[in-house]
Parts: C-alpha cells; structure tokens; sequence
C-alpha cells in the first residue's frame, strides 16, 4: 500500500513543482517602466528575443539578420528610448504584423487550446496508466504458482549450481 | 521464454480479458475522429500551400489608412480603375519601381485611376523616408496585421493587382514594373465601359 | 550517355520493385516457394539498379554537366569536388532518390541476412518493404525525377523543364549551375541529412517485421521482436546522431547561439526518436515479460508514420520552417501514402488485436514494469504536445483566419518538465526490480544517489547564485541519475573484484564485456544525461551581450572581455566577400584566445552567412558574432557575444552515445544471456542450447 501512495505522490509531487516553476520561470523579471533615455542593445535584444520576423520563416527578430529586421530592431529602439514599456511594444508589433510575430501563442483566446491540451493529455495519460497497472496487478500472478521447469534426468549438481548462480547474475 | 511459460499460465489462470476501455465503441469512434482531423487539416495546409497570388475574380474588400490619415475602401471604387501595389522599404526590387510608379500616378491621376501602395510588414519610419526619398504622393497606408495581403495571397514584394471599374481582378504583376507596362494596362482597362 | 543510363536503371528499379511487391505476396498466398526466391532476388536487383542510378547522378555533379537540371541546380564551378558530391542530398530529386537507394538498400541487406531464421516472415517483409520502396521510387520517377534537362522551346516565356525533348525545341546548357545554398556548404552536409535518413529508412525494417508479424498472424511468438532488436538500434543511433549532426550544424552556421530551435522541421525529426526510443523500451518488456505487445507494434507504427511525416513536413512547406526544400508536387502523393499506411497498419493492428493478450501479469506497482509504462507515457505526451504545437498554427489558421507562430517559449514550457521527468526515471529505474521491488532495499540504494545529488546541488548553487530553482531542480536529476548509474557500474566492479579477485579494470572491463546489452544501455543513458546537461545549460545558463566597439574598446560579459582590434574585408573561395574582425578574448584580465568571427557574403545567391569565433571548453562556449560594422571608416563594429555554458557535453554525450550503443548491440554468443532461465532440454554442455525459434538473440 505504501509502494503505490508513494509513487503517486512522488509523480505528483514533481509534477506539480516542475509545472508550477517552470510557469515562474517563463515570467521573465519584469521591465523597467521608467523613461530611460539610453537604451541598449541587450533592451532591444530582451524585447526582441519575445517576437518573431513577420517576413521571414520562423526566425527570432533578434538574431535576423536582413535589412528588415534591423530596421525593427532600430524600432524597438527608438519606441523604448521614447518609454514605451515592453508590453506597449509588442502591442504595437502584433497591431502592427499579427499575431505571428509573438514567439509565444497568446494564453488567452483561441490560442489557449495549445497551452491547455498537453495538460489535458497528460493528466488523462497518467489516470490511463494508473488504470492498466491497476488492471494488471489484479490479476497478480503469484510466484508459487509456477511449476518449476522439469530438471531434464542426468544433470550434475554442479552444472545446476553454476545455473543457479548464473541466473542470480541475470538482473 | 514466453512459449515455456505461456503454456504454465494457461493451465493455471482461467481466461480473463480485462475490460479494454480504451478499445470501447466511443474510444475507437474518438480516434478516428483524430486520425481523420488530422489528415483533412493536412491536406487543407496542402491547398493553402499552394495558393498563388490572386488574378481573378471580385478584387477582395479592404480598408487602409494612410500614414496622413485618409482611409480608402475599396468597394467603394467603382467606377474607377484602381492599381494596388505591394512594397516594403527594406525591399530593394521595389526601389526600382518606385519612380516609374510616381511619373504614372500623376499622369493619369485626374482620368480615373486610384493608385494604392499597401506597405508590407514595414516599420514606420523607413516607409516615410521611402516615400519621402521617391516624392511619393499617391495614397499609402500600412497593411496592419499583414491582412490584405494575406487576402491576395502576395509571395512576395513588390507586385502589382489591377483593379477594373467593375471592381474585378483583372491579373497582376510579380516583380518591378517597367515602363510602359502600367501605362498599357491603365489604357486598357480605362477603356472599358463602366455602367452602374 | 551517362544520365540516360541512370535514367533506365531507375525506371526498371521501378518495375522490379513493383514485381517484388506483388510476386512477394502472391508467392506466400498460392504457397509457391520459388515466387518468394523471385521476389527476393528482384529485391536485391532494385538495390542495385539505385546503386546504378545514384552513381551516374554522383558522376553528373562531379564533372559538373550542368545539361542535367539538377546539377545545374544545386552545384556551380565555385564548389569544391567534395561539396559537389554531397550536393546529392542537396536538392528536392536527388535526396528522394537518396532516400529511396538507402530504403532498398536496407531490404537487401535483410533479405540476404535473415533468410534462413525468419523464413516465415519473409514473403510478408518482402511485401511491406518494397510496397513502399515502390512509392519512393515512384515519386522520384514521376514527381521529383533527377534526369530532366532544360528546353528552349520558341514562343514559351521560360525554359522547359523535361526528360524528353519537346518538339521544335533545342537544349540549354548553361554556362554555370546556381550552386548549393550557402548555409548547406559545411560539414554539417556531409554527416547530417545521411545519418538522418539512415535513421529514418531504417524504421521501415521493424515496421515491416511487425505488419508481417500481423498478416501472418505470428503474433504469440515475439521471434519477430528479438530479430528486429538489432535493427531498431541502428536505426535509432542514426537518428539520434542525425539529430545531434543537426544541432551542431546549425549552431556552426545560424549564428544564433543556440543548436535547438524548435523549428517545425526539427520537431518533424524529433517525433519519430521520442516514439522509436519508446519502443526500445518497451520491445524490452515483451521479451522479458511478454507484456505490451499490442503498445509495441503500435509504437513501431507510429514511429514509422511519423518518420513518413516527417519527410512530408520538410518537403511540402504545409508548416513554414526555415529548412523546407523548395516546394513541390510532392504534398498530395506523400498525404496519400502517409495516410494509407497509418490507417492500414492500424486496421490490422485492430484486426489482431485480440490475439495479442499480454502474458505475464504485474504483481506490484512498485516495480521495474510501472516505470516502464510510465515512461512509455511520458514519451507518447511529449510526442503529442510537440506534433500539437507544430500542427497548432494550422489549425488558428483554419478557424480564425489568423496565422501564429508557436515557438520555443511553449515548446520549451510544455516539454521540458516532462524531459526532466523522463530523465529522473532514468535514474529510478535500474533501482527497481522485475514484478516487485522491496521497499527496504529501494531505499538502501536510493539513498546514496540522493544524497549525493542533494550535496552536488549545493556546490552547484554555491558557484551559480542566481539561479532558479527549477535550474537547480533540473541539474538535481542529473546529478542523481549520473551517481545512479556509475552506482551500478561500482556494484559490479566491486562483485567481481571481491568474488574473482580481478583488479579493478579487468573487472570493469569483463563486467561490461560480459553484459554487454545492459552495461550498454547504461553508456547509453550516460550519453542521454550528457546530452540533457547540454539542453539544461543551453535553457537556464545561457548569458548574452550586445555592443558597439571602435578600435581598441573592450565589452564584457562576466568573467569575459572582448577587444575589438581591426576589420578586414576580402574575397574568399565559393565567391563570397568576406568582413572578418580581429578581437582578442580575455578571461579575468587575461588574453587567452584571438577569435576571428566573420560574415560571409555569397554574392550570386545573395545570402549572408555568419561565422562566429568560438572558444570552447567542456565547461562553456564564448560565441561570438560579427553583426555588424561601419561600412564607411571600418573603425567600429557591432558584436554579440553568447556564453553557452555546459553546451559541448551535447557533443561529447553524442559520442558516448554512439559508443553504448556499439558496446549494447554487439552480439552476446548464442545460447548465453538470453536463455539462461529457461531450461527445455540440454544439449552438449553447460546450459545447454534451446529450441531453434527461441535461440535468436536478434542479430
């Protein structure tokens, strides 16, 4: 009875604290809203790493390198400079290009089916798994029950021995 | 292994199928329902793939606001000829086309014809220094959220969409244009005779 | 001359892989044996002819015979000889080609190999395998075809592309071809897509196993499963190392510090390895417990449709990716295929299903079985929500008309605990026993990884202070499973030294040699958590910076600097202009290595392509890139640098990989591991030998 609280409740248990983390862990330390005049590369590359090139093939805005991109780059720049928060810029962006360029599907809306289904999958997943073990145990097979192969006739005691031994090796 | 075995377990277990859920009348219903989700949306995905821009058919609706505020429908067109041209400013095809499109728009500006630059994907400041750098006087707006040119299914920038009176497709052009392409195209559909 | 050889020799592979297709078939259903023998020497023939037809493609590239569309397509007189040739792969109709050459390459070989001690099976594998060697070869005839050449043909706007001259039309040669991709020009080309679809092909042997296991309704004897054990490794090594050729490769040549991006392309790989490593494991179950048969087959089905997927994923641009070929007519004839073959592996698999009844039962939970069937389900989740997330953007598109991008951010949230999850399993699971594990001795042996993990954290929190916890948490697992598993390696050294007296590396050396597939599998699972080290770095350790340098300035990234000593501009090989910058990196005040990263630029393709200057250690990379520069005065330039800690162990448990799974596949003698705890009759001495179908140790 322990075995099986304790498997659950280990599952459980790093279930709960990988998801939860990683969801804090996802929260990137929050933006400084103040104006701040200077504005360096890294600001620029911190906002930009969240948003995808609307023109090119999947590819983050802070590592493109065409002409367009640098010119968004320089964007974001000038719109942070002004204080605009991390939030008004990638508002701009997705009124701007759509919501493709958001690198990370929105949670809300109709984007949130693809945060919500592994969840869903997993929990169904472990309850499946949790049923079929318990199918299987049901129908224990008791060790006893086993009849042990007929030792064929002319077989020395050492041979046997060395087979016992053998066996004791295997697993 | 499993032989020797097998045949010690049925002697002693009586035949015993757990009860399968999953193979059940709703679960085998659910994975055909995925399985054939799946192969429709692929090949949805394919089709849309391999649309190309637009040529023909009603040219489809949009509004745009320009950079100066002005807000053309396009339905509310009729009865002129309007050229809706797709550029970028990071797009160095475009600059090549760019004056041919100016000389053209002022010719003809005053017969008829509405020219409509739809920026693509474009930041705002290089788009009016673009504009700026080529006297570009004829309507432009941002394509916001890349909608209307989604809509004409553009591969690309620049190209070109003609417009009739009618307000139909009537073909487009990929790539720069050059004189005197446009202006032949402008004849012809001005040509037409446009009844209401 | 030489193109039109090709050209026949793949057109009659076609016809003899259809021959060999139904002749198989046939043969088995009207029971005449000779049939069979033709199907397989039709077999045999298709590999050659591909064989034929590859070499004259490989020949046409080499001496550079651009009246071959092809060749003018994806080679130019800039590339070396070398390049040219793995300019095979480089294009849509050569790597279906490709493609199909090593699918008919692997039936050959298992049809000269396994003939005596499978010959039941054989008419069946026959069947499936060349079913769809004829789908490939197909394509590469009638869709994708190799051969054609160009047309100028008069009145027509542009050149026609062809096999067959059109009337009234001449032939246009060019003068030079448009070249490889730049970014397809490095040695990442050479291993990657080869090792791939090695991998990928190789599915196609135990898939095949199993569906003739299916028709021929063999399915109580796992004979099937002990023969394609071997198999299914070396198709899942190749993938594997596919996948780690790929990461190194774009992390070569993207510039973008990182070798993982969870680009739809990359995901498309990724399935089939989550699901082929699933069935790895659980192929183990059924032949130890003769448990899970009817989740083995239907992971090997699933493993091969998606290696199936994959390749139509790639090829037909339906979710856009940064690797897709250019698009072709390849959709529609892949989509079918794909489809027939899940739905009708699937429709036997039901048809049989009940024939399938699992015979050893689990008696605790607490068992070495569980872990397996958890696993199992953590792989198939992890499948799910990568397959969701790439078809996902379809789907927003299909209903609200909107596109979006599902980037790294939700892959990297929604899989990442589940990775962790696997890994730690990893670690438990050799602590478990068969059918049931006491409480008591679990926690004996748990305790000492435990611990351990417990006080390496600690040292690892002291010299990283600002990491968060599931950073601390993720590198936890992996110093368990690593204590773990050298745990084991430990007891076994140290049993043999205490019962054979053998000093310590003879004893580790015959510990090893002498169980190999489990000591093998435990390299294996080492290279894993090398490789999980890797990706952990990569996704909580990673710093960057980003500035402007004039002459002489430095920029600093923690113990690093950077100073900036001079740009030089000039022409470079394959035609492209090369900016290169000289820099000096410091460590602590230190100068330890001048790194000269560049940016090339190929001028008729246009492409930019980044060469970073990298200082490696097994601790972390210092990448850094050349991203910009005064054009005018050369006097400033724009780098940013990547500190990539803990990235080379990717590479190192690549290796290590590769090493277990030799040491795991190399074949126990006959008779020996397999058989020991089962007695049916002795023959000659020792444990004696068992019946012939049992005897197999699945080479």
């Amino acid at each position: 009875m322990f075995k099986n609280k304790f498997w659950i409740l280990l599952l459980a248990a790093t279930f709960a604290a990988l998801f939860l983390t990683a969801k804090v862990y996802a929260q990137d330390p929050a933006p400084t809203s103040a104006p701040i005049k200077a504005v360096s590369d890294n600001d620029v590359n911190l906002v930009a790493k969240k948003l995808y090139c609307p023109v090119c093939p999947n590819t983050p805005l802070d590592v493109c390198e065409t002409q367009a991109c640098k010119d968004w780059r320089a964007q974001i720049k000038d719109q942070l400079s002004q204080g605009w928060t991390e939030q008004a810029v990638m508002e701009y962006f997705v009124k701007q290009y759509g919501e493709r360029v958001l690198a990370e599907p929105e949670r809300g809306g109709f984007t949130s089916l693809v945060w919500m289904l592994p969840v869903l999958f997993v929990g169904l997943g472990l309850v499946f798994v949790w049923l079929v073990l318990k199918s299987w145990r049901s129908r224990r097979l008791s060790l006893a029950a086993i009849q042990p192969a007929p030792v064929p006739a002319g077989v020395s005691k050492d041979i046997l021995d060395r087979i016992e031994s053998e066996i004791c090796k295997v697993d | 292994m499993t032989d020797t075995n097998s045949e010690l377990i049925a002697a002693d277990q009586p035949e015993q199928k757990p009860p399968s859920k999953f193979w059940s009348a709703s679960g085998r219903f659910f994975v055909v329902f995925l399985v054939v989700g799946l192969i429709a949306l692929l090949a949805w995905g394919l089709v849309q793939a391999s649309k190309t821009p637009l040529e023909e058919g009603m040219a489809p609706d949009f509004t745009l606001t320009s950079f100066d505020g002005r807000t053309y429908t396009l339905s509310e067109l009729r009865g002129q000829v309007v050229i809706i041209n797709f550029w970028a400013s990071w797009c160095p095809p475009c600059r090549e086309e760019a004056a041919y499109l100016e000389s053209t728009w002022r010719k003809y500006k005053d017969q008829g014809v509405i020219f409509i630059g739809v920026d693509y994907a474009d930041a705002e400041k290089p788009a009016l220094a673009y504009m700026d750098e080529f006297d570009i006087t004829y309507f432009n707006g941002p394509d916001l959220g890349t909608r209307i040119s989604q809509k004409y299914n553009i591969k690309g920038v620049p190209e070109t969409y003609y417009v009739a009176k009618d307000g139909s497709l009537r073909g487009n052009h990929i790539g720069p244009l050059s004189a005197p392409e446009l202006d032949n195209r402008i004849d012809e559909l001005l040509n037409e005779p446009y009844t209401k | 001359m030489i193109p039109d050889i090709g050209l026949i020799a793949l057109v009659i592979a076609f016809g003899l892989s259809i021959y060999a297709t139904l002749m198989a078939i046939n043969g088995e259903w009207s029971k005449k044996a000779h049939w069979v023998a033709s199907a397989r020497n039709a077999t045999v023939a298709v590999f050659a002819l591909l064989t034929i037809s590859v070499l004259t493609v490989v020949y046409s590239l080499y001496v550079m015979d651009f009246s071959q569309t092809y060749v003018a397509d994806v080679s130019s007189t800039a590339m070396s000889p070398f390049l040219r040739i793995t300019a095979l792969w480089g294009g849509q109709q050569g790597s279906v080609l490709f493609w199909a050459w090593m699918m008919a390459g692997f039936v050959a070989v298992v049809v000269l190999r396994k003939w005596e001690s499978n010959a039941a099976l054989m008419p069946y594998i026959i069947f499936v395998a060349m079913l769809t060697t004829t789908f490939f070869v197909g394509v590469v005839v009638f869709i994708t075809n190799p051969f054609t050449e160009m047309w100028l043909v008069p009145g027509a706007e542009d050149l026609v592309i062809a096999i067959f001259q059109p009337a009234n039309s001449q032939q246009f040669i060019p003068y030079e071809g448009s070249g490889l991709n730049p970014l397809l020009r490095h040695f990442g080309m050479i291993g990657h897509p080869p090792t791939t679809y090695l991998g990928f092909t190789g599915f196609v042997i135990p898939f095949a196993f199993a569906i003739a296991a299916l028709m021929k309704k063999d399915t109580m004897s796992d004979l099937w499963i002990r023969s394609v054990r071997r198999w299914t490794l070396v198709a899942w090594i190749f993938l594997s190392i596919g996948l780690i050729l790929g990461g190194r490769w774009a992390y070569d040549v993207l510039g973008w510090g990182g070798f993982w991006g969870w680009d739809p392309v990359e995901n498309a790989m990724l399935m089939p390895w989550l699901t082929g490593t699933a069935f790895l494991h659980s192929v183990m179950m059924t032949e130890k417990r003769g448990m899970l048969k009817r989740w083995n087959i239907l992971l090997i089905i699933l493993t091969y449709s998606l290696s199936l997927f994959g390749t139509f994923i790639t090829r037909t641009g339906v979710v856009g990716s940064v690797h897709a070929f250019s698009k072709t007519a390849l959709g529609p004839a892949f989509l079918v295929f794909i489809s027939i073959t899940f739905v009708g592996a699937m429709v036997l698999l039901m048809y049989r299903w009940n024939d399938l009844k699992s015979e050893h039962e689990m008696e605790s939970i607490f068992s070495r079985e569980a872990a397996f069937v958890l696993q199992n389900m953590l792989f198939l989740a992890i499948t799910v929500a990568v397959l969701w997330g790439t078809v996902f953007p379809l789907i927003t598109e299909l209903f609200t008309d909107t596109k979006i991008t599902v980037g790294p951010p939700y892959f990297k949230q929604v899989t990442g605990p589940m990775f962790i999850a696997l890994v730690l399993l990893m670690g438990i699971t050799p602590l478990l026993a068969w059918r049931k594990q006491s409480t008591r001795k679990f926690l004996a042996r748990f305790a000492i990884p435990l611990t351990g993990a417990i006080a390496a954290t600690l040292v690892w929190a002291v010299f990283n202070p600002k990491s968060q916890p599931i950073s601390l948490f993720s590198m936890g697992v992996v110093f368990f499973v690593t204590i773990s598993i050298l745990a084991e390696f430990w007891r076994g050294t140290r049993i043999r030294m205490t019962t054979r007296g053998e000093n310590p590396f003879t004893a580790l050396f015959k510990l090893v040699v002498n169980n190999r597939r489990r000591f093998g599998g435990y390299i294996i699972h080492l290279g894993v958590v090398m490789i999980a080290l890797g990706f952990i770095g990569d996704a909580f350790f990673k710093t960057e910076t980003q500035g402007t340098l004039s002459m002489g300035e430095t920029i600093t990234i923690g113990e690093y600097s950077l100073r900036f000593d001079g740009l030089e501009s000039y022409l470079g090989s394959d035609g492209r202009e090369i900016v290169e910058a000289n820099t000096v990196l410091f460590k602590n005040g230190q100068p330890i290595k001048d790194l000269s990263p560049r940016r090339d630029y190929f001028v008729v393709q246009e492409q930019p392509v980044s060469i970073a200057g990298v200082y490696s250690t097994p601790a972390e990379d210092v990448y850094v890139l050349l991203v910009g520069w005064e054009t005018v005065s050369n006097q400033s330039s724009t780098f940013k640098i990547y500190v990539n800690p803990l990235i080379n162990w990717v590479w190192i448990g690549g290796f290590v990989l590769a090493f277990g799974v030799l040491i795991g596949a190399w074949s126990q003698a006959r008779g020996k591991v397999e058989a020991t705890y089962s007695l049916k009759n002795q023959q000659g001495e020792g444990l004696g030998a068992l019946p012939a179908a049992q005897t197999s140790t699945g080479d």
